[in-house]
This record gives structure tokens, C-alpha cells and sequence, in this order.
């Protein structure tokens, strides 16, 4: 399964995810840079990972959201292909539009990294199909700006579609309704605040169903 | 100094000494020179003499280090020393204090601390794979603590966690000494293959002189100066001379020199530290043993206009000076490009023993290598405190007659037991996917995927205990070494080198020198004895302000190994139905301890001599326990005795329920029974069957094994002593106040 890990300037968990996805088998891993253009076509999922791209100047992801593969990677988002983005990914994808709401500082203004009860809100869709509704997932989280906003009108949508895919049992950032993840509607699209790629096979490992549940999506065995 | 002054302006005494030259090293370099130096020479003279840069007070004490091991690939006089790990794997580590300006600017001042240790990692080659730091602050009611200790905490975070290099581990000391002199001592470690360490050598005459990263400001000009001088009250402000760290352009200088030096770009690399270009380029051409002509105008600056003086000691951060042959300038710049830097071609490597640096056409330096880097040594004179027999007197008495409830809850409150989780969380201590530990356990364990299908793992732990240095500075130096090893022990690694961080205060005092060689005395003897090699070091001397120096802190930092895959045990109470035992000596030392510390407010008692020969006992039954595969929780006694051990083990449970009864034997004293603090003691819990094993393992090691309690469901710490119950208290209430204590620094 063709997989594209995009390394922005100030990406520091591009490693990571490569290593993780090469731990938990089945994704044939690409790297690909931030000046890249074209079509991603033969990709079958795309990552932003977690870092400090740009080094969080203006604001974070503003500026990668700019970069030029993004154009590439919304052409594959549009075309229905799966793009995930993590910690500093989420905010990527915000700040290109590709999700909506947006991830400001925590409210205690302090960097949080410490392990997290998450509970899964909906199931039917690629990220998370391998849990069951309300089931609690041990990850860790990262940030200093995992602060996730969104107004009363789109918080309606998004539970009315099911894109809150998690939640935080204990919020640690303050995010609005607790949300640690969602999904676009057409629900290819997920961005969370947690790091699957640091729970695979160390302390926690919840982060290993969100990876079953990709492969399950694209048919492989898990 | 008058304005007129210009780099060429011609030296005299009287400007030398405002440089901080002391009239017989400005003769010195004028007899060499024939000549009186120029002004923008003697800037250089200035910085490269200055104790920061020289280590003219303390090198001839280094000779006392072991610093031999077949392991060793690099010793001391690197940017960091290497050691080698097996299957053509090395690693990279040292420790480096950022104290004077963490305290002039705590946030800029512990950020480009962690940036300049950084730099000292990749600079030999090798990916940064872990951070960890010592922090000492001052007094709570002084009302700068707790911005200092916000302020650094932040600057380290900040820095850390945006370059992508977890912080796994750490040291906080709180006491009045350090009120105007914080210390930040931050420590890195890398892993790099053996073929590709690099180091910074000038070599090979005709071969290119690059400067590679971020342009060159007037920040932190004469910065190694003012880390050489104590600080004064009135005059406690030299904002100007702290650098600003840029964490998102060190990590782009990361990937691109270790880019450059994988694709063999590179001949020799060294980190812009302190004294900026003057010490990198002086360095290179030193151990080369080559000449130098730089030409400054091609140096990328951010503003304009600058003297030669300012480029030369510029401590902008996040610089590089490499030296490549000249075929290879443009694939060099290809990488630096890629990732956004600049790679300027400043010089070239020249035959002879000079360095000459131009400046719009003007030579403005013209010095022999070896006037610059080998600066006369200075003759400190030592003497021991008068005051320490009294020192020594602690007062059993008083402390007899005070309740044991009285003295458990005067402990409790002690900032220097109380867990800092708050701090550590605002570190990244994940990313990377190596660590395997907890971040409060007696030592961090990170693995190294990078060796693949031999992947093994490392413990890592700094240490030094200064109430102990204060009041015996040999055995202080002794326990901060044993302390370190045991940790690393009960996690199951075997030390394999350390790396020093000597802080101290002002090397003209004679009792300051007698604590610092002493110290050195402690720490060689007990590396000695556990066969550990000394690989890189830093000296932070003037620590002092109104002639007040911090207590002295050798603080070290230890690596070592586990290669197998045995499952690391637990370091918390995971069952309520375990049986406790101390392994060595039942009763501790009270001379230095917390507990004296914290009933007496302020440091008395004379702390018991480690027992070397045990320690490798002690250390052999760790190695050897791990082996039973059963399992078990084990826990180092140390800060506050086996009394805090036993709840930080509870405290860490699990289990709310958790409870803890302590059997004390008739016979024994219960003040060094429960708070002593001699070194080596472990805690261990177990399961009851396994008690015989246990008892065999450490009497065939040759420490004592003495059953002293049991964990239960009651939620309760009990002392009970022949029979009678002594103390009790409820275990979660004590939790939330040793959890809240940092609530004062971190909401």
C-alpha cells in the first residue's frame, strides 16, 4: 500500500510515523518534500506528521499549509484518497481548509505531553473501524497548541455527520466539546491532536487500531 | 572604553584589563607578539583566555580523570565524547551549563543552552536521540524564583520540544545558594555509526573554510567573557550579552549537516559556541595543526556594518564552521539550499601556524594559533573551609526529642521531595519512539531502533546531591558517581561513561578551588572502582554573586547499557500484596541528609563515607536480580531515606488503595532507619513466594537482605516499631500535597 510521508521544514515526527508504519507492516512507505508537486495518484494514503513546521511562526501550519504539495495533496483528498494529519498535521490540514475549525493555545499556555483516555464517538468511517463506539483508547498527546475551536453551527454538522471521531475523557488543552480528532464529511480526511505513530508498540498502544483500521478500509488484512 | 576605539586601534594595558585580561597574560601576549595587539585581537585574547573558553584554573585537575575504556572512541577535548556500543554503533554524549545567562534571561539563556549542547552532538556526526537537565534554583521566597524557574523550564521546552529531541530525563534542586546563580545544565546524547564521526579539524591545505546556518547579529558579544565573572547585585543586568535561540533553524541546520556529512561533504565541522567564529576557527587550525586566512566580509550578517571585533565573538546561535575541499563547495551548498541555510565559502585552510582574517581589505588579525589556544594556566591556591568540623556537628539531641509525626510532616513539605510532573510534562519526552521508560523512574530507558534487528537499550541519569558537596565535597563527588550507577542499576544498564558538569564559584577563592579538586578527588575515585570512564566534561566556575558562591554541584550524568531484551521492572508498588525489603544496610546517615536539611533549616552532620566495594556488590546484585525473571519493583533510597523510597513507590502505584506497613526492628533508631541516607540502599517489592530467591541473590552478591514490611489495600502508610504502631498517615492526602508542592511554578 503506497504511503507518502510528507517532511515539511520543521517536521520532527516524519521519522516516526515511517518507523511505525514499517513496525506495523503492510504500508510500502514514501517520503516526499514539501516542494514536491504532481499527482499523487498511485498513493493510497498520505501523512502529515506531527513537528513544528516553519517552527510555528505566524501560526502553526499556516505556512505549510502553502507549500507547494499541498495543492498535490487537496487534488488527492478531492479525488477521495485517504490524508491523515497529526498534532502539527491537524493544524495543517485546518489551515489549508481541509478541515474544518481551527487548534489555538492550550489554555493553560503551557506544552502538554503526557498520556490521554480518548473515547472513540463514531466508528463508521476508514480511521477508526476497527474500535467500537465508546470504547477508551490509551495515546499520547504533544502540544502546546492543541486547542481545537469551532463554533455551535459547525459543531452541529459535525456530529450530525459523525466527524467527531474522539474525544478527551480528561481535556487536556480545552479544546471545544473535548474534541481530540475529526474527519472531513466525506470522511478521507482525519486530523487529531493525539500520536497514533508513538503508540504502536511502547506503553500505550492505541494507536495501533487507528493503523488497523486504515488497512482494514483499503481491503488489507490487518 | 572610549568610542573611538576600532579593531585597529593599538592595545594598550589599560583597555586589556577592561577586557578582562589580567595584566600578566596581556604581557605575555605582547612579549610573543613583539608587538601590542590590536583591539579586535584583543577581543580574541579576551574570550579565548577567559575561564569560560581556557579552563586556565581547573585543566591541570583534569589529568586526574580515568578517561581510558575499550570502549572509548573519543575522550575529553572534543565538542563530546564518544563511546562504542557494538555492531559499529557509537554514541555521542556530554553535559554543558547555560548558568549565567539563565539567570540574566532565564528563557533565552536554558533555550540556547539546549541549542548548544545540541549542536556539540551532530557537530561529531551523530542524531540527537535524547535530552535531559539539572536544574538548581534559589530560594521560594525570593521573588525572581519563580520567573526564573517558569522562564527556564519554557526556554529548555521550548527549544527541545520544537528541534524534535526528547527530554527523558531531569533534576531539579532547590536551595538559597543558587538564588542569584540558577544553574541550567543541559545534556545530549546522539547515536552515529563508527565511519561516520566527524570532528573539528582544519585540515588540508588549499580546502575550503564554509560557514553554514544563520547570519551572524551582535548578540552575545563578549558572552564568554561575562560567564567568566561573578555577578554583583547592582550590576546583575547584561541583557545584551545573552544570545537568542531559533530552535526551528537548528533543526534545519541538524538535518542539512548531518545531510552533508552522510553524503561526505565534510572534513571538518565544529559548532559556533562560545566566542562565536574566534574559538571554532582558532580550534580547527589548533588541532589541525594548520594555518587560516578568513575573510570577513563574506561572513552573512544581520545588520550592517559590523566591526571585526563584533563578528568575531558574536555568539548568534545556530552557526556552523565546517571545512570541505574545494570540489565539493557546490554540492556542500546544494544541501545547506535545500534546507533554507546559507553556506558561505569564508576562507581557506593555509599552510603555518596563523590565523589572518581580513576585513575590507584591511588584515585586522594575524595571530599564531598556539598564542590563542594554549593561554598560561592560572595557579589557584586551595584551602579547606575553616568552619567544617562544625559543619559536621548535628544536634541528635534535637532531634530526638521531636516527634517522629513532627519530623515526617517537616519532610513532606520540602520542595526538594515533591513531584515535579508538571514540569516534566511540558517537555516532550516521547518523541522519537525510543523511550521506553517512565519519566519518573530512577533512570530513563531509550532504545535504540536505529541499529535494527540488534537494536539495544540505554539508561540515562543525571545527579549530584550539593547539600552533600557542601559538607564533604570528596564524598559528594563519590555519591553523586554512585548515585548515578545504582539508578541505572535497578533499571537494569551497566554505566558505561559519564560526562561532568562542574559547577562551582569563583576559582580565586581558595575554598572554592579546595571544594573543586576535592570533588574531582570523590568522582575519579569512585569511577576508578566501577571501572567508568570520564568522555566529555564542562567547567562553570563564578557562580557567585557578593561574594557568595552556590554550593559546589559536580553534576553528573551517566550512561549505560542493557543489551538483552529482559523486560525492564517495575519502579512502583504494582500489587497490594507484596512483601519490601532493603537490600545493604538497614539504617543510613542522617549527616547531609533531607531530613537534617529540613528540621534544622540548613545543611549539618557529617554524611557517611559510600562503601565502594558494597556499591559493586550492590550493583552486581541488580545485574543479577533482573536475571531471576520474576517479577518485581525496585527503587534507589536516597533523597529523604528509605521512608520517601517507600512512598514514591506508592505514590506511583497504580492502585488508589495502595498502603504501606514498615516493621522497624526493636533495637533499631528509627531517625536512620526511616531517613538516613547512605549510599548504596534499594528498595525492593516482590511477590512473598519469591522471597528465598531474593534472599539467595543478594547474600550470594554479599549485601544484606533485610525483609522491612509489606504493601496492602489499606491506603495507609504504617511504621510500626517491636510490635507497637509508631506513626500512620493517609497515603492519598500526602499525595496530593507532594503532587501540588509545584503548583506554585506550573497551574
Amino acid at each position: 500500500m503506497k504511503t507518502g510521508v510528507v517532511t515539511f521544514p520543521g517536521s520532527n515526527c516524519d521519522d516516526d510515523v515511517i518507523d511505525c508504519l514499517q513496525r506495523t507492516g503492510g504500508f510500502e512507505v514514501h517520503p516526499l518534500w514539501h516542494k514536491e508537486t504532481g499527482n499523487l495518484g498511485d498513493y493510497r494514503l498520505i501523512v502529515l506528521p506531527g513537528g513544528f513546521s516553519y517552527g510555528d511562526y505566524l501560526r502553526c501550519g499556516a505556512m505549510a499549509a502553502c507549500s507547494p504539495i499541498m495543492t498535490s495533496i487537496k487534488e488527492f483528498a478531492d479525488r477521495g484518497g485517504l490524508v491523515i494529519g497529526i498534532c502539527n498535521g491537524f493544524q495543517i490540514l485546518c489551515e489549508s481548509g481541509l478541515l474544518p475549525g481551527a487548534l489555538a493555545k492550550n489554555l493553560s499556555l503551557n506544552f502538554i505531553c503526557k498520556d490521554v483516555q480518548l473515547k472513540i464517538e463514531s466508528v463508521n468511517n476508514p480511521w477508526t473501524n476497527q474500535t467500537v463506539k465508546n470504547q477508551l483508547l490509551s495515546l499520547p498527546v504533544a502540544h502546546g497548541e492543541g486547542r481545537y475551536i469551532i463554533d455551535d453551527q459547525e459543531y452541529e454538522t459535525l456530529v450530525s455527520n459523525s466527524q467527531v471521531l474522539m474525544t478527551y475523557q480528561e481535556n487536556p488543552n480545552g479544546s471545544s466539546h473535548h474534541i481530540a480528532g475529526i474527519c472531513n464529511k466525506n470522511k478521507n480526511v482525519f486530523g487529531l491532536m493525539p500520536h497514533p505513530e508513538r503508540s504502536t508498540d511502547l506503553r500505550s498502544k492505541g494507536g495501533l487500531l487507528i493503523w488497523k483500521s486504515i488497512k482494514s478500509h483499503l481491503g488489507m488484512a490487518s | 572604553m572610549s568610542a573611538k576605539v576600532t579593531d585597529l586601534t593599538i592595545s594598550t594595558l589599560e583597555l586589556a584589563k577592561a577586557l578582562g585580561l589580567s595584566p600578566t597574560e596581556y604581557q605575555h601576549v605582547c612579549g610573543s607578539l613583539e608587538r601590542n595587539p590590536n583591539f579586535a585581537e584583543l577581543s580574541i585574547f579576551s574570550a579565548m583566555f577567559s575561564e569560560h573558553c581556557s579552563y586556565k584554573s581547573s585543566k591541570k585537575f583534569f589529568k586526574r580523570f580515568p578517561t581510558q575504556g575499550k570502549r572509548v572512541l573519543q575522550g575529553p577535548g572534543e565538542n563530546a565524547g564518544i563511546l562504542d556500543i557494538g555492531h559499529g554503533w557509537a554514541i555521542a554524549f556530554k553535559m554543558e551549563s547555560h548558568n549565567h545567562p539563565s539567570f540574566i534571561e532565564p528563557y533565552q539563556g536554558a533555550a540556547t543552552g539546549v541549542g548548544g549542547i545540541l549542536r556539540d552532538i551532530f557537530t561529531m556526526g551523530a542524531r540527537p536521540i535524547a535530552l535531559m537537565n539539572a536544574l538548581c534554583f534559589g530560594s521560594l521566597d525570593f521573588d525572581r524564583t519563580s520567573s526564573i524557574v517558569k522562564g527556564v523550564v519554557k526556554g529548555i521546552g521550548d527549544y527541545g520540544n520544537c528541534v524534535g529531541v526528547p527530554t527523558v530525563a531531569g533534576q531539579t534542586f532547590f536551595h538559597s545558594s543558587y538564588t542569584r546563580n540558577p544553574l541550567v545544565n543541559a545534556f545530549a546524547l546522539g547515536i552515529v555509526k563508527h565511519d561516520q564521526i566527524y570532528r573539528g579539524y582544519a585540515k588540508g591545505i588549499g580546502n575550503a573554510v564554509v560557514y553554514v546556518g544563520a547570519k551572524t547579529g551582535r548578540d552575545g558579544v563578549h558572552g564568554a567573557t561575562m560567564a567568566s565573572k561573578e555577578f554583583s547585585s547592582e550590576k546583575e543586568l547584561e541583557k545584551p550579552t545573552v544570545q537568542v535561540g531559533d530552535p526551528f533553524t537548528e533543526k534545519l541546520l541538524l538535518e542539512a549537516s548531518l545531510e552533508a556529512m552522510k553524503s561526505g561533504l565534510v572534513i571538518g565541522i565544529q559548532d559556533m559556541g562560545a566566542a562565536g567564529l574566534t574559538s571554532s576557527s582558532f580550534e580547527m587550525a589548533h588541532r589541525a595543526k594548520s594555518g587560516l586566512e578568513i575573510t570577513l566580509d563574506k561572513i552573512p550578517t544581520r545588520e550592517p556594518s559590523m566591526a571585526a571585533f563584533e563578528l568575531l565573538l558574536s555568539e548568534s546561535q545556530e552557526r556552523m564552521l565546517l571545512v570541505t575541499s574545494p570540489d565539493k563547495i557546490e554540492p556542500l551548498k546544494e544541501i545547506f539550499t535545500k534546507w533554507d541555510l546559507h553556506a558561505e565559502v569564508i576562507g581557506q585552510v593555509v599552510a603555518g601556524n596563523r590565523v589572518k582574517m581580513t576585513l575590507k581589505g584591511e588584515t585586522v588579525v594575524d595571530l599564531p594559533v598556539e598564542l590563542v589556544t594554549e593561554p598560561t594556566l592560572a595557579d589557584r591556591s586551595l584551602s579547606p573551609p575553616v568552619d567544617l568540623k562544625q559543619r559536621w556537628f548535628l544536634d541528635r539531641n534535637k532531634m530526638l526529642v521531636a516527634t517522629l509525626s513532627s519530623k515526617f510532616h517537616s519532610l513532606m513539605e520540602e520542595i526538594n521531595f515533591a513531584n515535579p510532573h508538571k514540569l516534566i510534562e511540558q517537555y516532550d519526552s516521547m518523541v522519537g519512539n525510543r523511550n521506553v521508560g517512565g519519566s519518573q523512574d530512577d533512570s530513563a530507558v531509550i532504545r535504540l531502533r536505529d541499529m535494527g534487528d540488534n537494536e539495544i537499550r540505554l539508561a540515562i541519569k543525571a545527579d549530584c546531591n550539593p547539600r552533600v558537596c557542601w559538607l564533604w565535597p570528596r564524598e559528594g563527588g563519590r555519591r553523586a558517581v554512585a548515585e548515578c550507577s545504582l539508578n541505572l542499576a535497578v533499571r537494569g544498564a551497566e554505566a558505561i561513561g559519564i560526562t561532568d558538569c562542574l559547577n562551582f564559584g569563583s576559582p580565586e577563592n581558595p575554598e572554592v578551588m579546595w571544594q573543586f579538586s576535592e570533588s574531582i578527588e570523590g568522582i575519579s575515585e569512585t569511577c576508578e572502582a566501577l571501572k567508568i570512564p570520564v568522555i566529555s566534561g564542562n567547567v562553570s566556575f563564578y557562580n557567585e554573586t557578593d561574594g557568595k558562591p552556590i554550593y559546589p554541584t559536580p553534576m553528573i550524568g551517566m550512561v549505560g547499557i542493557i543489551d538483552d531484551k529482559i523486560p525492564l521492572p517495575h519502579s512502583s508498588f504494582y500489587s497490594t500484596q507484596l512483601e519490601i525489603a532493603v537490600i545493604g544496610p538497614t539504617e543510613g546517615g542522617l549527616g547531609g541528609s533531607l531530613m537534617a536539611s529540613s528540621w534544622f533549616k540548613r545543611e549539618c552532620g557529617q554524611p557517611e563515607e559510600t562503601d565502594l566495594a558494597m556499591l559493586e556488590r550492590m550493583l552486581k546484585f541488580c545485574q543479577r536480580i533482573r536475571k531471576r525473571k520474576m517479577t518485581y519493583a525496585v527503587h534507589d533510597i536516597s533523597d529523604g531515606g528509605l521512608v520517601c523510597s517507600a512512598l514514591e513507590m506508592a505514590f506511583h502505584s497504580p492502585f488508589d488503595c495502595t498502603g504501606v506497613e514498615v516493621l522497624i526492628p526493636q533495637e533499631a533508631d528509627l531517625d536512620r532507619f526511616l531517613f538516613g541516607e547512605t549510599v548504596p540502599r534499594v528498595l525492593i517489592a516482590y511477590e512473598p513466594a519469591d522471597r528465598v530467591d531474593i534472599e539467595n541473590t543478594a547474600s550470594q552478591a554479599g549485601v544484606k537482605f533485610t525483609h522491612i514490611g509489606n504493601t496492602n489495600d489499606s491506603s495507609l502508610i504504617t511504621i510500626r516499631q517491636g510490635g507497637a504502631q509508631v506513626f500512620s498517615s493517609k497515603i492519598p492526602d500526602l499525595k496530593t500535597g507532594w503532587s501540588r508542592r509545584w503548583d506554585k511554578f506550573f497551574k
